[in-house]
């Protein structure tokens, strides 16, 4: 029922596959994270990459496969010793290990950013606001936002907006982050300000982290192993000095010369 | 007898039916926002007998006319053992009538909620109630506030209604002075003002503040 051992991953996707209609999003997608790890996913758009992220909110429920998050089913609960698919109250239980950011950064425009990264802590996890206010007023101070704790998110840029978003989401103590294209809305001059603080996540926090990026270069400097989605499938991964150095598939050659011959 | 004289004369009469359309207005708005909520939020429901419910609580009541639905509390209702006073059926008319354009709103106005919230508000975990109470509700709200300026307008003039169960409303007394006085233009006259007061210098300034309150709480101002 439970995937136990000394080596569990953090996160498991065992044989799960998504379609819409005729339309086969995912087959068959085996991937193992593991705690602390880095793991980037790159390839072109309509390749699933995204769906792998929305799969693993639970944005997206999933047509077959079992996901593990810390050895235990996300998207399935035992029952008389059989995996069912899981009700709303055990995704609930499970879904407090993950945490997400999403390319529009999709904060909540009634509050200010203060109160952003305060709404979970105090309504999902039941803290008292002047507790909850200390842990998000550190982790606005993290992502350098504190100055601009009490503007709502309609003052503030791209960059800035995301970095709320990112306090947010760690707000909720998750043991995987999920970040979804955070820097393909962002102009040019301000995906710095993002990809830092997610450089600064990577280096000082165990956290578990997924992204879903353009942006290869960071995706190289970052991650400890890159997946090259294509068709519905891992294509090609590895650690990002040989995917990105020396690439074994056509399609994965394919993919990064025409990523290069674009910048 | 110009009108200033027949105001001067009958202000008393005239105050006494103008509290009365007040204080209508007021009870059918309360209960015509709490119905559309109820009947927006259960048109949206996944289930189907409650949106089963709300689809035809919204055809009966906007698919016939406001003064039949009066009749039909007041004199009607009675029939199957449910008096109601005349006060209270004229506001519930009203009140109900009103609700079933408002859900109309409600849902437009929950639906103009970009996605990307619901998903945001379900990343941190949030269960449905919380998602709707705390993050979808009070964008929808502030989107939908303009229509509900135009029906609380329509709702302030569909109170009229009431004098015809003979609710003491500012239409009633002004009936009551034609009949006992046969000043008619003064009298109607006098209505026709007093209710565009109402309308333009109580219920639009109010609505107008409450927009701009709301614009305020996102940070729009």
């Amino acid at each position: 029922m439970e995937l136990s051992g000394e080596n569990t991953p953090m996160v498991s996707f065992r044989k799960v596959r998504k379609s819409y209609g005729a339309l086969t999003v995912l087959d068959d997608l085996d991937l193992d994270i593991n705690a602390g790890e880095m793991v980037s996913i790159i390839g072109p758009s309509g390749s699933g990459k995204t769906t792998v992220l929305r799969m693993l909110m639970t944005l997206e429920q999933i047509n077959s496969g079992v996901i593990y998050v810390d050895g235990k089913p996300l998207t399935h609960m035992p029952k008389s010793g059989k995996l069912v698919p899981a009700s709303e109250r055990h995704l609930r239980s499970r879904r407090a290990d993950i945490g997400m950011c999403f390319q529009h950064f999709n904060l909540f425009p009634h509050m200010t950013a203060l109160e952003n990264c305060m709404e979970g802590p105090v309504q999902v996890l039941g803290l008292p606001k002047a507790e909850a206010r200390d842990r998000s007023e550190k982790l606005l101070e993290l992502v350098g936002m504190i100055a601009k704790k009490d503007q709502h998110p309609s003052r503030l840029s791209g960059g800035q907006q995301q970095r709320v978003a990112i306090a947010r989401a760690l707000a909720m103590r998750p043991k995987v982050m999920l970040f979804d294209e955070v820097t393909s809305a962002l102009d040019p001059e301000v995906i710095g300000e993002v990809t830092n603080v997610i450089r600064g996540l990577v280096s000082e926090h165990n956290l578990t982290m997924l992204m879903v990026t353009h942006q290869m270069g960071f995706a190289r400097d970052i991650s400890d192993r890159v997946c090259f989605f294509y068709g519905g499938k891992i294509e090609e991964q590895g650690h990002p000095s040989e995917l990105f150095g020396n690439p074994q598939r056509e399609r994965t050659q394919q993919f990064l010369s025409a990523v290069r011959e674009a910048v | 007898m110009n009108i200033f004289d027949f105001v001067i004369q009958y202000w008393p009469r005239l105050l006494a039916g103008t509290g009365m359309t007040v204080a209508q207005f007021f009870l059918a708005a309360v209960l015509g926002v709490a119905i559309a909520l109820l009947m927006g939020l259960m048109k949206l429901s996944s289930n189907k007998l409650l949106r089963g419910s709300a689809v035809t609580y919204i055809e009966i009541f906007r698919g016939t006319s406001l003064l039949v639905q009066l009749y039909w509390i007041f004199f009607v209702l009675p029939l199957f053992g449910l008096s109601i006073d005349k006060f209270t059926a004229g506001y519930v008319a009203v009140g109900m009538n009103i609700g079933a354009y408002g859900a109309e709103l409600v849902r437009g106005g929950i639906l103009s909620v970009p996605k990307g919230q619901w998903e945001a508000a379900l990343a941190i975990n949030m269960s449905p109630a919380q998602r709707m109470r705390r993050i979808i509700l009070p964008q929808a709200l502030v989107n939908m506030l303009p229509p509900w300026g135009n029906l609380m307008i329509e709702l302030l003039k569909g109170t009229a209604l009431v004098s015809l169960i003979s609710v003491a409303d500012l239409m009633f007394e002004t009936k009551q002075i034609n009949g006992s006085t046969f000043l008619s233009a003064q009298a109607f006259g006098a209505a026709l003002i007093i209710y565009y007061v109402l309308a333009r210098f109580m219920v639009t300034p109010f609505m107008r503040w409450l927009e701009a309150y709301m614009a305020r709480k996102m940070g729009r101002a």
